[in-house]
């Protein structure tokens, strides 16, 4: 079961890969889609693998990936929002 | 709004142009000022650094001009009033950043106290040769507000004044004494505080969504925000929109650069201070400045004596140029004198306002002393000669 | 369809559809901090800049710094525009003028907590004498300097960071002049924190900030980046990717270490870690003494002055 989850702002990236290099459990790829600027931004490809220990959001020079710690099942999904902006 | 008392030494002293200018700063509510050693301004601050610890101020002397320059800046955008003080050399260091506060709208003072140049020149001995360069000495189209005072006592009263239009014109003032006024001992009265108006920061009371740094209220004049207010601003010296962003296109610059053009020159009847003396009758009218002004005087008093009919304009703003009234006298008058202790740079104004309706003389001087009012004398004669 | 498929362009909700949708995740910490109307910024791929503001800005929550009391001045360069991409005070001033700038504004109000963020030109250049004047007065500010050993946004000139025979712009033969060893020349001139690391360390680089905050004094911080663009195109290093596993492969950390022993050499290691960690009174606690001793009850500290803000603004 994975502890995080990943967000991509897919406009951002500029493929530099450092979050697919760096990430620790090897979670991401390049993806072969590409954004309105061509690049192609990565993917999760092993999501259960991913801690949430977001290293890929601290590489990241174009704030174009994070990841958070899912939470625990104790909030029964509950929606943390954060800014309102983050509708599913 | 009137002056703190903690900064108004009031009484009647008997003090030189260079300490009266530090006296009038801590007046106007100036709390804090950098500078550099240079003769002959170097009073200004040392005065001011032995005033401030009683007052509740700072200074800093900064590792060169550059440091002090931006240095108040830094200090006016964390809230106090703000100068420097300098000559020639050390104003020609300064001139980015004289850029930089146009550019920003930063109200600050620079006091430069004038000597003979260029390069390391005369550092004892006056001159007046830094007027176009107080305007012009920048890159890009800005504009400043200049004041010249003639004597310790405008050296106190005008630096208020200075102070007062750059927190109005959110611009940097330039003060241009030259060094006879600064190192000259005269009485200088100083009022008691509440006699004295000082104009206070225009600052914002628009709440932090609402305001926008650079936004204009169709006055031209943004109001300003201090950093550590919540306001979480962004300032730059590249041009920027209302916001304060980095906007770098040619719509935005003619935007912004108008503006900060056109916010000094359309007040410039308002901000033009000058005195008069003798111009109903006048053929003549000498204009002059600073300690120039002094020497003319003489020379104007001795040619009324002589049946001449010279009027006196003496400039105390120089920048912007009071062109209306040099337009407006050059419809009566035959002929503009203006001595000036540098080798023509006021009298290009003149003649361009001018604009040919009248002649104009310059009485030029290579700087390191003032005037013979004879000198003086002898061009107003010339030109009451002329046609 | 996999599930991990890609949406949307827009940051404001940007997503990707999570292996469990029912916990919608908080923002991404950074996001709060930036100026997201500006985005995306003008740094090139691969570039560590923005990797730095991730660590900052990790540096800022950590260290629970109250934002309203917080300034940022830059210079000028690529680093400099990271003034223009936070939502704080920020202050984008002239070329190499930062510290001064930023000394004004700390003396004017200590209150405040003044960071200085820049590049290696725009310090240590043009900004040089203002960099050991402020170390030696020991002033209060934070200091992060992006070294990426090159002038970027002129387009790849020499900088005094510029290590061995690289070639630049301005040395299109390779250069020939020894480089500035950054550590060493501000502990020489009295800073009370030095540390360095690269962007390989995000996590080192936040913890030092926070220290960094955490310090009275002029505290310095060296976070070597890649230019993929023009220093390590130039010199055939690879993008910014290979130069980050060069930093991962190539730096060592040694805590402590003599900086005369730090210097940069082209393609060889890099010491990374704090070197410097020591404690003097800074500029203002000085100055006030001084003028306790000398005054007595004469001296009105500036700080007490409350009225001068509304002295100023009426």
């Amino acid at each position: 079961m994975a502890k995080g989850q990943i967000y991509i702002v897919v406009e951002r990236c500029k493929a530099c890969g450092f979050c697919v290099e760096f990430c620790p459990t090897k979670v991401l790829a390049l993806s072969s889609a590409f954004n309105s600027k061509g690049y192609h931004p990565p993917h999760v490809i092993h999501p259960e693998k991913c801690s949430g220990c977001n290293l890929c959001g601290m590489y990241c020079p174009d704030f174009a990936i994070y990841g958070n710690k899912i939470a625990g099942s104790t909030t029964g999904g509950k929606t943390i929002a954060v800014g309102g902006s983050h509708e599913s | 709004m009137k002056a703190d008392p903690h900064g108004v030494l009031t009484g009647t002293h008997f003090i030189d142009g260079d300490h009266a200018c530090c006296e009038g700063a801590l007046a106007a509510g100036a709390r804090f000022a950098a500078g550099y050693p240079i003769t002959p301004s170097t009073e200004v601050v040392e005065r001011f650094a032995a005033r401030v610890p009683m007052v509740g101020g700072t200074f800093i002397q900064m590792e060169d001009e550059l440091a002090a320059s931006i240095t108040l800046q830094g200090a006016v955008w964390g809230g106090a009033k703000a100068f420097t003080v300098t000559s020639g050399p050390g104003f020609s260091l300064m001139m980015e950043h004289i850029g930089y506060a146009a550019m920003t709208e930063t109200p600050c003072v620079f006091v430069d106290v004038q000597r003979g140049g260029p390069s390391t020149g005369l550092p004892t001995l006056p001159a007046q040769a830094d007027m176009m360069q107080a305007r012009w000495g920048s890159h890009g189209d800005y504009e400043i507000i200049a004041l010249c005072p003639n004597s310790p006592q405008e050296c106190f009263d005008l630096t208020i004044k200075a102070f007062n239009l750059a927190e109005e014109f959110r611009v940097p003032v330039m003060f241009m004494m030259d060094e006879v006024v600064g190192h000259m001992t005269e009485k200088v009265v100083i009022p008691p505080a509440d006699e004295i108006e000082v104009v206070p920061r225009k600052h914002t009371h628009k709440s932090v969504e609402d305001y926008l740094p650079y936004g204009t209220n169709g006055d031209m004049v943004p109001e300003m925000a201090h950093a550590g207010e919540g306001y979480k601003f962004h300032v730059t010296g590249l041009t920027h929109d209302e916001k304060g962003y980095p906007n770098m296109t040619p719509q935005t610059q003619d935007k912004l650069v108008r503006r900060l053009q056109n916010k000094v020159r359309s007040a410039t009847d308002r901000i033009a201070m000058f005195e008069e003396e003798y111009l109903d009758d006048a053929d003549v009218v000498v204009v002059s400045y600073g300690i120039t002004s002094r020497v003319a005087q003489r020379a104007i008093d001795n040619a009324r004596k002589r049946g001449l009919r010279v009027g006196k304009l003496r400039l105390i703003t120089a920048w912007p140029f009071p062109e209306n009234k040099i337009r407006e006298l050059s419809e009566k008058v035959k002929a503009f004198v203006v001595p000036e202790l540098n080798l023509g740079q006021m009298v290009r104004e003149v003649e361009r306002a001018a604009n040919g309706k009248a002649k104009t003389f310059a009485v030029s001087h290579a700087g390191g002393g003032v005037h013979d009012p004879e000198e003086i004398l002898r061009v107003i004669a010339e030109a009451s000669r002329c046609r | 369809m996999p599930i991990n498929e890609l949406v949307n362009p827009s940051p404001a909700n940007a997503k990707q559809v999570s292996p469990n949708p029912m916990n919608e995740g908080l923002m991404n910490p950074v996001e709060g901090f930036l100026r997201s109307d500006r985005m995306p910024h003008i740094w090139c791929p691969g570039c560590g800049i923005g990797t730095t503001v991730n660590c900052f800005v990790q540096a800022l929550i950590e260290s629970k710094i109250d934002l309203e009391s917080l300034a940022l001045v830059s210079g000028i360069g690529c680093t400099g525009r990271v003034a223009g991409y936070v939502k704080l005070d920020s202050f984008h001033t002239t070329h190499g003028r930062a510290i001064p700038f930023a000394t004004g504004m700390k003396l004017a109000n200590p209150k405040l907590n003044v960071v200085v963020y820049s590049g290696d030109g725009d310090l240590s250049a043009i900004g040089g004498n203002h960099l050991i004047h402020a170390a030696r007065r020991n002033i209060d500010l934070k200091v992060i300097c992006v070294n990426n050993l090159i002038y970027a946004m002129t387009g790849g000139q020499t900088a005094p960071t510029t290590p061995g025979h690289a070639t630049t712009s301005t040395n299109p033969y390779g250069t020939f002049e020894p480089a500035f060893n950054l550590p060493h020349l501000v502990e020489a001139a009295g800073a009370v924190y030095v540390a360095r690391w690269t962007t390989f360390h995000v996590r080192q680089l936040a913890r030092s900030i926070s220290e960094a905050f955490r310090k009275k004094g002029f505290s310095f911080i060296e976070v070597i980046s890649p230019c993929p663009t023009l220093y390590q195109r130039r010199n055939k290093m690879g993008d910014g990717l290979e130069t980050m596993k060069y930093y991962k492969e190539k730096s060592k950390t040694r805590h402590g270490a003599p900086t005369s022993e730090v210097g940069l050499t082209l393609n060889g290691e890099i010491v990374v870690g704090k070197f410097v960690d020591r404690d003097r009174p800074d500029y203002q606690t000085m100055m006030r003494a001084q003028y306790a001793e000398s005054l007595g009850d004469r001296y009105v500290n500036e700080m007490e002055t409350e009225a001068e803000t509304e002295c100023v603004c009426g």
